[in-house]
């Protein structure tokens, strides 16, 4: 552990990364406590403050580091809370699709036959479509809603993870230690979750990293196009679906600041996973 | 070779039926459109009447069955809101999406592999870098915002480029296009380098990646040894490893670029399909979804089984593997 984390400090970008990382998850995890205002509660507002510049003061004298909104809502305020809308919503999703997908390619790789068969088969079908369009299409037919993103986020990443796993595992079945297991009668659910998963791992850390920030990026983007998560819980995409309305007439910071906190956890996410692929993956290490 | 086009070609059959199904019973087992289509104030007779008209009432395999039959006579159902042919709709806004996504894959293309080049052959030079560090970029900006940023700072602070629509389109062979006339060219500016950048990212990192390892195999070495240019080196034998796996990724990428579309197209206010479907999922107008996958599942799975044969063709190892 000690040398993985020198490793991982040896590259200065990455450890910036992993910074501007813990940063975005404690404003997320904080954003209740640490916000100027609650963006949500209606009495607050003030239509009088609507569309403050940024560093602008409301009428009640409090100052707007980001700006306000149309209806006088704390930019900052809602981007905090955007973020943790945002942020939850990847990280429950790839959790989810992590757990989904990697019992099925473990469960192919270690049956085979007709289990086998079904998964890929399912898996190729799934992945042989751009994620964009097989989230639109659930959407569409689901509707809106924090569960419904969810499911579609599972459906569009469990591939990945399943192809991923079954590979690992088709490599790890015919070690030494998986003969042992067996010849000792072991049940398949302990020879899977306990032997078989642990040297899995790896390629599965480094492939959930950069899919929690796909999570995310998706889950703005279906929200920036009206589908995603309803008004009444506003993540990232759908501030800056609401700003774009007032781009036009140069109110820019209502889409540009919501930008900038999806892209510095985007970022910083997949700076912390390039690192992570280049330390825990083996082909790259014998270089 | 015949045996195995034979079988690909089965395959692909094979997907587009299951897509049919799978697309069907999602699409027209949930939601009501009735709630949307008629007047709140109708009563139930009316409703009823109505749910009858569109074939609604009859069970679900029935109205698959009635689906496939029409489907295969182009007849894909006629949209709930604009009460003409859903196929029609979708083939009328065809062309501005494959204009916007044929521009943004030559934009990739055609200036991916020339930065890509530079980036890897002189990986430390400050170009190099900067190189990189925008396809790092183009691979982490969300597509949406950035097509926000470029209209804010392009049409609102600058007022070069127009933000939304196609501008006047001149007629090529009967099928209108924006790129022939300098108004549409103008429109087509912001849509296409939105919707080229993810691509244009990825080209350069293949590119750079192919680059630097063809510079130290021995047959450019060799070649060098020779006394040959570095043009030809670089534009010969360097090029010629790099250009595979870039056609390769361009042909299926082209898939995921016209679904991709349905953002920029949203942003932009770009008239193609993919506005279209968004639109329609807006107020659950199911046959012009049903009529937008159809066609999209259709021409993926034809873009796939092109790129499969083509690499048969070009690598003998893929049909031979599977012979085997």
């Amino acid at each position: 552990m000690r040398r993985f984390a020198a490793e991982f400090a040896a590259s200065r970008i990455s450890l910036l990364g992993l910074a501007l990382f813990s940063l975005v998850l404690l404003a997320a995890a904080l954003a209740p406590w640490i916000s100027p205002q609650d963006p949500y509660d209606l009495a607050r507002l003030e239509l009088l403050d609507s569309r403050l510049p940024p560093l602008a003061r409301s009428a009640a004298g409090a100052i707007h580091w980001l700006g306000t909104d149309d209806q006088g809502r704390d930019m900052l305020s809602a981007i905090l809370y955007g973020l943790r809308t945002s942020v939850a919503v990847g990280l429950l999703a790839t959790t989810l699709a992590l757990a989904i997908g990697v019992s099925l390619g473990l469960a192919a790789a270690w049956f085979g036959g007709w289990l086998d068969a079904l998964v890929m088969r399912l898996a190729d079908l799934q992945l042989s479509f751009p994620s964009i369009l097989i989230a639109l299409v659930l959407l569409a037919v689901l509707g809106q809603g924090v569960d419904k993103i969810i499911v579609a986020l599972v459906a569009v990443q469990w591939a990945t993870y399943a192809r991923t796993a079954r590979a690992a595992a088709l490599v790890e079945r015919r070690k030494e230690y998986i003969d042992a297991a067996v010849a000792l009668a072991l049940s398949n659910a302990r020879i899977i979750f306990r032997h078989l998963l642990p040297n899995c791992l790896a390629p599965l850390i480094v492939l959930a990293t950069v899919q929690i920030a796909a999570a995310i990026t998706l889950e703005a983007t279906l929200s920036f196009l009206g589908l995603g998560l309803p008004i009444t819980q506003p993540s990232l995409g759908l501030l800056i679906s609401n700003g774009f309305n007032y781009l036009l007439s140069g109110h820019y910071w209502i889409s540009f600041f919501p930008g900038l906190a999806l892209l510095a956890a985007v970022v910083s996410i997949n700076l912390v996973a390039d690192r992570l692929r280049d330390i825990l993956d083996p082909h790259r290490r014998r270089r | 070779m015949i045996s195995h086009i034979v079988r690909r070609v089965l395959q692909s059959f094979a997907v587009l039926a299951a897509m049919s199904v799978l697309v069907f019973a999602g699409v027209y087992a949930v939601g009501s459109p009735m709630d949307i289509l008629v007047n709140p104030q109708a009563d139930q007779n009316e409703i009823a009447r109505a749910t009858a008209a569109l074939g609604l009432d009859r069970p679900l395999p029935e109205q698959y069955f009635i689906f496939i039959g029409r489907a295969l006579t182009g007849d894909l159902g006629k949209s709930f809101a604009f009460n003409v042919p859903a196929i029609g709709l979708i083939l009328e806004r065809m062309p501005a999406t494959l204009e916007l996504a044929t521009a943004a894959m030559l934009i990739a293309v055609l200036l991916g592999i020339p930065l890509g080049l530079w980036a890897g052959l002189k990986p430390r030079s400050g170009a190099g870098k900067a190189i990189m560090a925008v396809s790092i970029l183009g691979f982490s900006l969300p597509t949406f915002w950035v097509g926000l940023m470029l209209i804010l700072v392009f049409s609102v602070w600058l007022g070069w480029l127009p933000t939304s629509g196609r501008g006047p389109t001149a007629n090529l062979l009967g099928v209108p296009v924006s790129f022939l006339t300098l108004e549409g060219l103008r429109h087509l500016v912001l849509p296409t380098a939105n919707l080229a950048l993810f691509n244009l990212s990825l080209v350069i990192r293949l590119t750079r990646s192919g680059t630097r390892e063809a510079i130290g195999q021995d047959y450019v070495r060799f070649a060098r040894a020779k006394g040959l240019t570095e043009t030809r080196v670089v534009g010969v034998h360097v090029l010629r490893n790099v250009l595979v796996p870039v056609v390769t990724v361009a042909g299926v990428e082209f898939g995921s670029v016209i679904a991709f579309a349905v953002v920029t197209e949203s942003i932009f206010a770009w008239p193609g399909m993919g506005k279209l479907l968004i639109d329609s999922i807006n107020v659950l107008d199911r046959p012009v979804i049903v009529a937008y996958l159809c066609i999209v599942v259709a021409l993926f799975v034809a873009i796939n089984l092109a790129v499969d044969l083509a690499y048969s063709w070009i690598d003998p190892r893929v049909r031979l593997g599977e012979a085997r």
